[in-house]
């Protein structure tokens, strides 16, 4: 018990006090997973969107890996990414191993599929009559797509909220691709488990609850957007 | 009269079943057709196919004298509007229904707001128009979809069963007001029922479909004949 009233006293004093370290591992988290978000919502959203509205070959399949891929374990995407960009690998000569640019790819690769399943689950969602309504109005194809997203964004900011919430929280791949170098790449995550590993539980938990805060922080103002003018 | 919609040898097969098989069909200017027939009969279909919306199985729809095509679909859409039987608003307000209605179709500004207001006013849901669409009821929704519909100024205008999901006062102050615009307007427009009821107030010629096939049509008087009696008093298709 003693633990966790300090990990409280301990949190309470590193926000107050707004501890440099701990400062830099905070917005070195929302700019990591605030990057990899965004990367998969440009692509997850307009990915979601076309396999939702077409037929074609091999799209029950390509459904199959996107739902499969939602639950991919982070240190698989980490153990992947690692190999394509350790020195032999088919990307070494970026450099990019144990910089934050790793950490944002595998963080994509974790969050794209979320973002996409998601999507694609939402629109479908949509009534056809509406769809068909849509087209009567005259929509091109751009416009029609705009308005569908629009009428499915309940769903598709969902996909967005579960696309954040998985890659803030996850810590195998950025701890396999990053590296948890200090000022560099340690993020939240990696350096609570790092603190756990040294026996220092108070800074764990004043870590685990900023992430906690931060992560209800950036999902509320996404509720908040979700539910606008809704009962 | 011009006929503004016309169709040829007109065929629709879903799914290895024949939905529709239509030799010939005409819509002139200023006529409003009443597609009736028992469930099944392939009358919503005909009306989506009719609407561009459907591509068919075989034939040609003319538009105008133009013949459709890919290439002219969605200029030839833009000339045309419908009602569904559930008013399929957006999730925003009354007014932006409207309003984005006509942005699509690249009508802006003070002339899209003077549009968006005669129409929510002949419709008397003026003072809705920043009601949320989702929060109206069934009529009010479906009064906000048809001020939609005319606002566009279609050349035709499509309704598939606009009033069936309508409580019955409901169904009939709306059905005499539309019956009013559509004759002041001299709208050009088809729509799907099979309530022969409604024929009177909106109509002023008849197709009677029945398995995919118009079996009689023509004037609302020579089809009806001269009695305008309840529902259960019509035969106009096979049992």
């Amino acid at each position: 018990m003693g633990v966790v009233v300090e990990g409280f006293r301990e949190a309470f004093r590193l926000l107050v006090t707004l501890n440099d370290e701990v400062l830099g591992i905070t917005l070195r988290t929302i700019q990591v997973s605030g990057s990899s978000t965004l990367i998969s919502v440009l692509l997850g959203i307009p990915a979601g969107a076309v396999v939702a509205l077409n037929r074609f070959f091999g799209r029950a399949f390509l459904i199959d890996l996107i739902n499969f891929g939602m639950g991919l374990a982070p240190v698989v995407v980490g153990l992947a990414v690692w190999l394509c960009f350790t020195r032999y690998g088919p990307l070494g000569m970026l450099n990019l191993l144990y910089t934050p640019t790793a950490m944002i790819v595998a963080q994509t690769i974790i969050a794209f599929p979320v973002v996409t399943g998601l999507t694609l689950a939402s629109i479908q969602s949509v009534n056809p009559k509406m769809r068909l309504q849509m087209l009567s109005l005259g929509a091109t194809r751009g416009q029609y797509l705009l308005l569908l997203i629009w009428e499915a964004r309940l769903g598709i900011l969902a996909a967005v909220i579960a696309g954040f919430g998985r890659v803030i929280s996850e810590v195998g791949a950025s701890m396999m691709v990053g590296g948890n170098v200090r000022g560099y790449t340690r993020v939240l995550t990696t350096a609570t488990v790092m603190e756990i590993g040294k026996g220092q539980f108070e800074l764990a938990m004043a870590l685990s609850i900023l992430l906690l805060l931060l992560n209800f922080f950036v999902v509320s103002v996404m509720s908040r957007l979700q539910q606008r003018g809704k009962i | 009269m011009n006929s503004v919609l016309e169709a040829r040898d007109l065929r629709l097969v879903l799914k290895g079943r024949n939905i529709f098989a239509i030799d010939q069909f005409t819509l002139q200017s200023g006529e409003v057709m009443a597609l009736v027939g028992p469930n099944g009969a392939g009358k919503s279909s005909l009306l989506l196919t009719l609407a561009l919306l459907q591509t068919p199985t075989q034939g040609t729809i003319l538009f105008k004298g133009q013949t459709v095509s890919r290439d002219n679909l969605f200029v030839l859409r833009r000339q045309m509007a419908l009602v569904f039987q559930e008013a399929l608003l957006l999730d925003t307000t009354v007014r932006r229904n409207i309003t984005i209605a006509l942005r699509i179709r690249g009508v802006l500004g003070h002339e899209a707001a003077v549009r968006t207001d005669r129409w929510l006013e002949r419709f008397g849901i003026l003072d809705l128009a920043r009601r949320q669409a989702r929060q109206l009821s069934g009529g009010e929704a479906q009064r906000a979809s048809l001020a939609r519909a005319f606002a566009l100024e279609p050349e035709v205008l499509f309704l598939d069963e606009p009033f069936s999901s309508l409580d019955y006062p409901t169904r009939k102050v709306l059905l005499r007001d539309l019956g009013g615009v559509l004759q002041e307007m001299g709208m050009t427009a088809v729509f799907v029922t099979h309530d022969p009821t409604e024929i009177p107030y909106l109509a002023t010629s008849v197709g009677v479909l029945h398995n995919g096939r118009i079996i009689k049509s023509g004037k609302v008087q020579e089809v009806l004949g001269t009695q305008l009696p309840g529902r259960e008093e019509f035969q106009l298709w096979p049992d």
